[in-house]
């Protein structure tokens, strides 16, 4: 399985919780922290539900709490994918 | 052993006095109109918005017919970020709840912090919502149920996402006494601006035109199974066969008078009274509909010969029917004052049903003209109101009794009179 993309993220986080005006999620959002972006913690877990699904992998809940940007978030869920990949 | 409450008010007077709920702001859902002046003119012209559900396929159900809330793009009135965590039914609250604040002339987020709450009446949330998140569950696992499912079911949703979108962060709340949470809501909302909360947003929308929605009405066993639209929902009809559910209702922006005349705006009309009652069960004495009518009368220091018009509960069931004809019978004598239910072009909106009658009633006081109960040629012998039938009626009007009913016992009555 391929390492999700900043790309794919924001693509599936528009999706799971829509897109706040005066946000540019097509701009280096890589280091912009969630809040900024407009998605509280409901919406990063809505689209945690789904990558779960889609990737079949299970993120730790604290950690992606934790995680504040969607670089930091990225990180996470690309561990993930290649630990799966490597079992 | 009956319960009720009863609003203790300064003493009524002909200008409004510091304190006095002024009603400034109205918005409006309908099965006969988005928006609250397309409604009230195809209220005004007898356009019935019953029609055959389009919303899921009906056509298994006993019941076939419903009001549903034509036009109605969630995108134009939603935000992105709210669209995937919102039912159908919240969706059009921030629809209303947008519309009253403008119409009133509020900004919020001019407004000082805790300045401005919500109380909304509810049934069960988002039934539209809950059901697709159920479905969800049973069929495909717990990993694939929304994480909005947490509260967009929730009955207190409504409340919740008005406050946040608006700011609107005072004291608020949520009523659960089916159709007369529309009028119990705004009761409350009254009580918190006499405890000096400058702005309440108020009232009740509501649907649940959906299969379990759907189930849960046909179970209550008080819809129409006729599938005429124009015979599906006759009440005070001696071919009364229950009622058509529909979905909408009406918010409302409630302000000090004195605070709203100070900034200019007139409004729609005061509410003068309100009183609640609670039917004995089933078997153990009369229903308390009369007993709420009169104690909002008294909380409004009027007379019955004071109220020029009263919109009906009307729940269009023969029993039923009667007991609403004897009250306004014992307190008006028969035939004694104009009787409307605008509800027949709209159908039953749960908790939003009396919110709509409260703003038919003050849009009624603004233009001096009754609106009319369609469909309805003539009331039953057995139920003695002047009915106002076939087309709207002008009348000159100062005071509106607005009345309902909850399912499980619930009365609510509530006196609006015209801005001074």
């Amino acid at each position: 399985m391929p390492a999700l993309t900043i790309t794919e993220l924001t693509d599936l986080l528009r999706e799971c919780a829509g897109e706040a005006e005066a946000v540019n999620l097509d701009g280096d959002v890589l280091d912009v922290p969630f809040e900024v972006l407009g998605y509280d913690s409901l919406a990063v877990l809505q689209t945690t539900g789904r990558i779960e699904r889609d990737y079949d992998v299970a993120l730790d809940e604290d950690a992606v709490t934790d995680a504040e940007t969607p670089r930091q978030y990225l990180e996470l869920v690309n561990e993930a994918i290649s630990v799966k990949a490597a079992a | 052993m009956t319960t009720q409450t009863l609003d203790r008010s300064a003493a009524a007077t002909d200008g409004p006095s510091p304190g006095t709920p002024l009603v400034t702001g109205l918005g409006v859902t309908a099965p006969n109109g988005l928006g609250t002046e397309t409604w009230w003119a195809a209220t005004l012209r007898g356009e019935s918005g019953i029609r055959p559900v389009t919303r899921f396929d009906a056509g298994q159900y006993p019941a076939k017919l419903a009001g549903e809330v034509p036009g109605f793009d969630p995108a134009e009135h939603v935000s992105s970020r709210l669209l995937p965590q919102t039912d159908h039914m919240t969706r059009l609250a921030l629809a209303a709840a947008a519309e009253a604040l403008s119409d009133a002339g509020i900004d919020a987020s001019e407004l000082p912090d805790f300045s401005a709450g919500v109380v909304t009446a509810a049934s069960a949330g988002g039934f539209e919502f809950g059901q697709r998140e159920l479905e969800a569950l049973w069929s495909k696992g717990g990993h694939h149920v929304s994480a909005y499912q947490s509260f967009a079911w929730f009955y207190a949703v409504n409340t919740g996402q008005i406050s946040i979108r608006h700011g609107l962060r005072g004291p608020s709340g949520v009523l659960v006494t089916e159709q007369a949470g529309g009028l119990d809501a705004v009761a409350q909302a009254r009580r918190q601006l006499r405890k000096g909360v400058p702005v309440l947003l108020t009232g009740g929308v509501d649907s649940s035109l959906c299969p379990w929605g759907w189930a849960a009405h046909l179970a209550g066993g008080e819809l129409s199974t006729v599938e005429d639209a124009d015979r599906a929902y006759l009440p005070f009809s001696a071919d009364a066969s229950g009622h058509v559910a529909g979905e909408g209702g009406a918010l409302l922006v409630l302000e000090d008078a004195a605070a709203a005349r100070a900034r200019g705006v007139r409004g729609y009309g005061t509410v003068a009274g309100y009183a609640a009652t609670f039917d004995p069960p089933r078997g153990k004495g009369a229903p308390r509909l009369d007993a709420a009518a009169e104690l909002a009368l008294a909380d409004a220091g009027l007379a019955a010969a004071d109220v020029d018009v009263v919109f009906a509960d009307a729940a269009g069931r023969r029993d039923a029917d009667r007991a609403e004809a004897d009250a306004l019978a014992a307190l008006f004598g028969p035939r004694g004052v104009p009787v409307t239910a605008p509800k027949t072009m709209t159908g039953r909106l749960a908790a939003g049903g009396a919110s709509l009658d409260l703003a038919a009633a003050l849009l009624a006081l603004r233009d001096q003209v009754i609106p009319p109960t369609v469909n309805v040629s003539e009331p039953a012998a057995d139920c003695p109101v002047d009915l106002v039938t076939g087309e709207a009626r002008p009348a000159a009007l100062r005071t509106a009794l607005v009345l309902a009913r909850g399912r499980g016992g619930f009365n609510a009555a509530m006196v609006v009179r015209a801005a001074g």
